[in-house]
């Protein structure tokens, strides 16, 4: 197959050259060349409102027919305003788009080399100048103003009763860390990362103790969510397209970025028709070979199913207790009472899941 | 020798205002005149070959890893012969994906539109236009090219190594790629990535000083600075921005080299990989990001400002018309260059950067739209009411002006910082950049070896081929690129291998598809030119002097001009290069050197006073 790529390549070329040289000999017989304003001028200046014809239709088409593979609305409350400044833009930019295009290519069909006619001798025009230095300057002024609004409200702190999750990049997956029943991450430390303790929990701190790791994330509806984003070996970038949600994790330097989600998984498969719908996060920032992998699912609950589960998850230190021993003796008591917490609740969790589940089928 | 002599010849100029020793060379050996020459016109050959050859191999890279994103499940096998162990069961390996990706940037960005572009005409016609006879040192310009040379060969030789080139993208973050065990490209491959940026930086330094020096102090009599054409206001701040911009690439290579291979910790702090915590603290990944956003933002103009310079030239002369706003324009380089310093942030949005830099960042961004619009306007009001020859070049500077448009249209929604949120390392921006900055320069290198071919190799090129170059390469750009935006708006991030584990990103198979066909039929439309070039190198129509009726300098060379580049005297420049279609004037062209004393009926009101200079200094002369 790649021999026979090499050799219609050749024979290709054989062709070209020989046609080359058969309308080289054209020419010199017709004289064409010495002429400014040929055939040749006369289609080029033709194809070029041919081209934006065609083009035009062809923007129109695609546009229209790639709008069913756009991700849906927006699924939470900044996503839906910067997705408004975006069409708005888009909408600017679009007209200037076609008005320049229209002179860009007609002019050059009106305009076409004549034999006859002198092109109009036309340096400056201060006036013109100062009118399109002027729109431009206000009209991004005001796009500026209003991106500048909605970026300062997206990047403010993060309200005091935002539900933390912790999410974690290395190659190649996420890993999710949750405060568990005390509302409040434990600290970490990249030296005590091992294959259990992925991402480096330090059991030095007490608020650490309950702390619980999920395969998957999982938020409540309508609430204030904030990621706190970390890496521990090269660049990672947390991208939920569904949020409009987009921020690296960086080794060395925690990041973050809160959002309010309104909408439920539940809710967005109802609303796309797709059944198997499911939110997720993707790695934007080139990791290595599996870059493109880094997938995991989001689940957006409602509050009360949100909070089941919540209560349902075992904490890191319940599910291994061998990381007592990296308890500082002062806090073993701590950090025993803390299983025996999280034993009790999981267990009235998941019977409560049992009773809700009865309940449902009944 | 050589260069001692002709900057003895440039002063001679400008003391006396004549100098009529002839500049006619010994013929030097085969190895003084085509390998290490010191004329400006060789070594301008020598770098459009070069990047011509880099051109090839970038798109190359580019068709290999479109097959890949528009046919996932093809069976790619039949490149065995070429890619060898690379291809595993039929697939691309997905590392070699990424080194492909990353060489495909390097190569384009920095072989091809950097040195190919600017090393070309910013040699070739800096002291062509100016009225020089060669740099200010052909020696330091000769190294630029060996070094540059040097610098392939380094680059080239990383892609044969067994464990690939260097595979992080071509901004290479670390700790990716500081981290020699993170992935094999970031071993040997980006050890040899970053020799070769080294030196290809000093390569870059060697021009750009060159280039300021020539321009400022050996322009003949007559050439002031309002009377150079655009092409050399666009080389000359293209090489200013170079000087100040490209040693802070180097600087920050240099710390990876450190953070690399002798333990530092500029951009490394709390690391654990492969099972161990590396003792590196303190550094920070985001440091590289500002140093190497430092240049590569200017980097963008680096490669856009010649280009733009070129049509503005191409465009006036087959438009039949001065250029519109000659000093808006030069004004606009200006801004755009000053801008271009102090807008680098934007590519770090959403890297945890404080979110008040953001802000700051958005606005330098837009306002650096306004410039590149005034440009975008005269390019338009100069074909309005033109005498329009569309020329291969003239067809290519048209299709830039409309790529610079589309591009640079696009940036005003990726340079606001709520926007990006959501577009940033998405196909959006691979859009945006590849019309802007790849097609739109690419686009202008062509345009100028159409324009320059007659001057550089004393023959015509065909130009019903660049007319069948130019259509297909132009529908065919605009078919790769522009469905690119849709995927970028439906979320697709960039350097992916694969769309088809996610959900979100498992649709637009077909236009994937559909992309990638267009992108090899491009590149193989490409192989035209190449044929064209090569070919009429040798076999071209003999040119005539002027063949475009030009107004600038380099065309009142002889035909094959000779180390020096005029016989006798240099030229004495008048006027400004834009006198065309001036009204009273017999042609629809009045060349530079032409005194406006020979011109009365077409003198506008202020020019005559300057006939009376024109005329006293015929009489001294």
């Amino acid at each position: 197959m790649f021999y026979l790529i090499i050799a219609a390549l050749v024979l290709l070329f054989v062709v070209i050259g020989l046609l080359v040289r058969a309308q080289v000999l054209i020419d010199i017989f017709t004289k064409s060349n010495e002429k400014r304003g040929g055939l040749s001028n006369q289609i080029n200046g033709f194809l070029f409102p041919v081209f934006f014809v065609v083009g035009l239709a062809g923007f129109i088409w695609v546009t229209l027919s790639s709008r069913k593979y756009y991700l849906p609305d927006s699924a939470s409350i900044h996503g839906v305003r910067t997705d408004e400044l975006f069409w708005i833009t888009m909408g600017i930019i679009t007209i200037v788009f076609i008005a320049t295009h229209v002179l860009l290519f007609f002019f050059p069909y009106i305009y076409q080399f004549k034999e006859d006619r002198k092109a109009l001798f036309y340096p400056v025009n201060h006036r013109l100048e100062f009118i399109w230095t002027v729109i431009p300057a206000i009209v991004l002024s005001l796009l500026v103003f209003s991106g500048w609004k909605v970026w300062s409200d997206i990047t403010t702190e993060a309200p005091s009763n935002a539900v933390v999750v912790e999410i974690v990049g290395k190659q190649f997956n996420w890993m999710v860390r949750y405060p568990g029943s005390d509302l409040s991450l434990g600290k970490h430390n990249f030296r005590k990362i091992d294959d259990l303790n992925t991402v480096g929990i330090d059991f030095s701190d007490k608020d650490a103790f309950d702390d619980f790791m999920a395969g998957e994330v999982h938020i409540p509806v309508n609430k204030p969510i904030l990621f706190k984003i970390r890496a521990r070996d090269v660049l990672h970038s947390v991208f939920a397209p569904h949020f409009r949600l987009k921020m690296d994790a960086v080794p060395g330097m925690p990041t973050k970025f809160w959002f309010t989600p309104t909408i439920t998984t539940a809710d967005m498969k109802a609303k796309t028709g797709n059944a198997d719908f499911t939110y997720e996060i993707a790695c934007t920032e080139i990791c290595g070979r599996g870059h493109f992998g880094m997938r995991i699912p989001l689940i957006v609950h409602e509050q009360a199913e949100y909070d089941t589960w919540f209560k349902a998850q075992q904490s890191f230190l319940a599910k291994n207790p061998d990381y007592l021993k990296m308890v500082p003796d002062n806090l073993k008591k701590l950090a025993e009472e803390s299983i025996q917490d999280n034993k009790k609740s999981t267990t009235v969790a998941s019977l409560e899941r049992v009773s809700q589940s009865v309940a449902k089928s009944n | 020798m050589d260069s001692i002599e002709l900057q003895h010849h440039g002063h001679a100029v400008h003391g006396h205002g004549h100098d009529d020793h002839h500049e006619d060379h010994e013929e030097g050996t085969f190895l003084t005149k085509y390998i290490f020459s010191q004329d400006h016109k060789v070594i301008a050959k020598q770098f459009l070959i070069s990047g011509i050859f880099w051109a090839l191999i970038g798109g190359t890279l580019s068709s290999l890893f479109r097959l890949q994103l528009g046919f996932p499940d093809m069976d790619m096998s039949f490149l065995k012969p070429i890619l060898g162990g690379w291809i595993e069961d039929g697939k691309l390996n997905p590392e070699f994906y990424l080194a492909m990706v990353t060489m495909h940037g390097t190569i384009m960005v920095f072989f091809v539109l950097t040195a190919g572009l600017s090393g070309t005409f910013s040699n070739f016609l800096i002291p062509l236009q100016i009225g020089a006879r060669d740099m200010a040192s052909g020696f330091l310009n000769m190294l630029s090219y060996w070094f540059f040379f040097a610098s392939s060969v380094i680059m080239l030789w990383s892609m044969f190594i067994e464990t690939g080139p260097a595979s992080g993208g071509w901004v290479i973050y670390p700790p990716l790629s500081a981290v020699q065990t993170a992935s094999p490209g970031s071993g040997l491959g980006m050890t040899m990535w970053l020799s070769a940026m080294a030196l290809f930086i000093v390569s870059s330094l060697l021009g750009s000083i060159n280039y300021v020096s020539t321009v400022i102090n050996m322009r003949t009599k007559g050439m002031t600075f309002t009377r150079l054409p655009l092409t050399i206001w666009a080389f000359f701040f293209t090489a200013i921005i170079g000087i100040l911009s490209f040693p802070v690439l180097l600087s920050a290579a240099l710390l990876l080299i450190f953070d690399r291979s002798m333990g530092t910790s500029f951009y490394l702090s709390e690391i654990y990989i492969n099972g161990e915590a590396l003792p590196n603290m303190g550094g920070s990944p985001i440091l590289f990001q500002h140093l190497f956003w430092f240049l590569g933002h200017p980097e963008v103009y680096i490669v856009l400002l010649p280009a733009l310079g070129i049509t503005s030239e191409i465009i006036a002369v087959n438009s039949r018309k001065p250029i519109f706003g000659y000093k808006a324009m030069i004004g606009s380089i200006m801004a755009i260059t000053l801008l271009s310093f102090i807008v680098w942030a934007h590519h770090m949005f959403v890297t945890g950067m404080n979110p008040f830099l953001g802000s700051i960042f958005m606005f330098l961004t837009l306002i650096i739209a306004i410039p590149s619009a005034v440009k975008a306007f005269n390019y338009i009001t100069t074909l309005w009411r033109g005498n329009i020859v569309f020329t291969p070049g003239m067809l290519f500077s048209i299709g830039l002006v409309s790529f610079f448009i589309s591009g640079g249209l696009t940036g005003v929604a990726l340079g606001n910082s709520a926007i990006d949120i959501q577009l940033h390392d998405t196909y959006f921006v691979v859009a945006h950049f590849h019309l802007v900055m790849g097609s739109a320069s690419f686009f202008g290198m062509v345009a100028g070896v159409y324009h320059w071919f007659p001057k550089m190799f004393g023959r015509m090129m065909n130009e019903k081929l660049g007319y069948v170059h130019f259509w297909i390469s132009f529908v065919g750009i605009y078919c790769v690129f522009f469905p690119m935006h849709y995927t970028g708006i439906a979320g697709f991030p960039r350097r992916y291998y694969s769309f088809t584990s996610y959900e979100a990103f498992k649709t637009f198979g077909d236009l994937n598809a559909f992309i990638s066909t267009a992108a090899i039929i491009t590149f193989g439309a490409q192989l035209i030119f190449v044929y064209n070039f090569f070919y009429s190198i040798f076999r071209g129509r003999r040119a005539p002097m002027n063949p475009w009726r030009a107004n600038t300098l380099e065309w009142t060379t002889p035909i094959n001009p000779g180390h020096g580049n005029w016989v006798g005297e240099i030229p004495h420049v008048y006027r400004w290069p834009y006198d065309y279609s001036k009204p009273g004037a017999d042609e629809d062209f009045i060349m530079q050197t032409v005194p406006y004393a020979q011109t009365p009926s077409s003198n506008l009101e202020g020019e005559e006073d300057l006939v009376e200079d024109s005329t006293t200094e015929k009489a001294h002369a």
